[in-house]
């Protein structure tokens, strides 16, 4: 699909710089080149696509949703799918909670819907087509989702609410399935189309220089470290690769984007594939920052078990993956 | 008449973002309005917003969730 890039990039390395083919550095500027085109297009596509599922499914209409269907059980899968195709800047994490537990869903689908929503991202999405390729993205996502489902339930039986805050606690026991007043936004595709674009614009600028960096430490890594050079530390036996590569990954919230290009090195380079997978949900899917912020409305007895349930589901499907794949 | 501007937020990079963008609009534009940021979690969920940060103009939500540009917010305004 991307040998046109390929093409373009060998073109532009040697004809216009005219460098030579032996070189092992020029090897490693066409295939930045290469990498870069095919990773940014990817991610434009994903991230604007994104953007117009969001714009006629708001995050308004998802609570909506929740709160007044019985789902019998679905409801913590419908919340995890939803936190597919809703982004929400970290920062909203808290009033989306409230907003979760005063709307009378219950505290385990909440959990999947704040789980699954940083987890599977479209950043991320863009990131595995254009790194991993289709097959992975799609074993990422499916586990993504079916992680914060999962997750969900097990917070649902744990019984927390007594670990909330006690102005939350309020807020849930005054809880009602009440439809908010919500004024639909009647705007052509015309008029959001601009909306949309801004924003896609926006996300692009500020994760560029991550990916950038990424794809370049990626590249001259990919020419210094020998192939199958983790073989020896991070093999499928070993059965503590997953669990160290998972929370490595906790403190590293920030670059994920970063991140990633550097991670499909390691992969070609002999780290399994699964131990690949926890280690990056582990990236993407806890921030520490995030956890801070939920101080206003959990216990931190509650956000420890919030984080060691996830840090555990995802090191169960660290272990899946590398059986299976 | 005096319009009243709230931007809502708990103080994240965005919500800091869309206070200087409206700021700038009100003093360029010679607008007459007060600016009041509101990061107290308790009043944006008065409000019933769920994505920070949100421009409210005289209690009418305009913006949820995202920074608008500039001349959004001069339209929202006027």
């Amino acid at each position: 699909m991307f040998d046109w890039a390929q093409n373009i990039a060998d073109w532009f390395v040697y004809d216009v710089l005219n460098l030579s083919k032996e070189q092992h550095l020029v090897g490693a500027l066409s295939f930045f080149i290469y990498d870069t085109t095919k990773i940014l297009i990817l991610l434009f596509v994903v991230i604007f696509f994104m953007g117009i599922v969001n714009s006629y499914f708001p995050i308004d209409k998802v609570k909506n949703y929740l709160s007044r269907n019985k789902l019998f059980g679905l409801e913590y899968l419908m919340a995890s799918l939803f936190g597919v195709v809703t982004p929400f800047c970290s920062c909203s994490s808290v009033p989306l909670f409230i907003g979760f537990v005063r709307g009378g869903i219950p505290l385990g689908v909440t959990f999947s819907f704040l789980i699954t929503s940083p987890l599977v991202n479209e950043i991320a999405i863009g990131l595995f087509v254009g790194l991993f390729g289709l097959k992975t993205t799609i074993i990422y996502v499916v586990s993504g989702v079916l992680l914060g489902t999962i997750s969900g339930i097990i917070f649902q039986n744990l019984k927390l609410e007594g670990y909330l805050t006690p102005w939350v606690k309020e807020v849930l026991a005054n809880a009602q399935r009440d439809q908010d007043i919500f004024q639909v936004e009647k705007y052509s595709f015309k008029q959001r189309l601009p909306i949309i674009w801004a924003e896609v614009v926006k996300i692009l600028k500020g994760i560029i220089p991550y990916v950038l960096v990424g794809i370049a430490i990626g590249g001259l890594m990919h020419g210094y470290i020998p192939e199958g050079f983790f073989e020896k530390y991070m093999d499928e036996d070993n059965l503590f690769a997953v669990p160290i590569a998972t929370i490595l990954a906790i403190p590293m919230y920030s670059n994920a984007s970063g991140i990633l290009p550097v991670v499909q090195v390691l992969v070609a380079k002999g780290i399994p594939l699964g131990t690949a997978i926890a280690f990056m949900m582990g990236v993407i899917g806890l921030s520490l920052p995030e956890a801070m912020l939920l101080k206003k409305v959990m216990s931190v007895k509650l956000i420890t078990i919030f984080f060691a349930v996830v840090t555990l589901c995802i090191i169960i499907s660290g272990y899946l993956f590398n059986i299976i794949l | 008449m005096t319009k009243v501007i709230k931007i809502l937020g708990t103080g994240c990079p965005k919500c800091q973002s869309m206070t200087g963008i409206v700021k700038d609009v009100v003093s360029t534009n010679n607008i007459d309005a007060t600016i009041e940021k509101v990061e107290d979690i308790m009043e944006i969920m008065k409000l019933d917003v769920m994505t920070t940060p949100a421009l409210v103009i005289d209690d009418v939500i305009t913006i949820k969730g995202r920074v608008p540009s500039k001349d959004e917010v001069l339209a929202l305004l006027n």
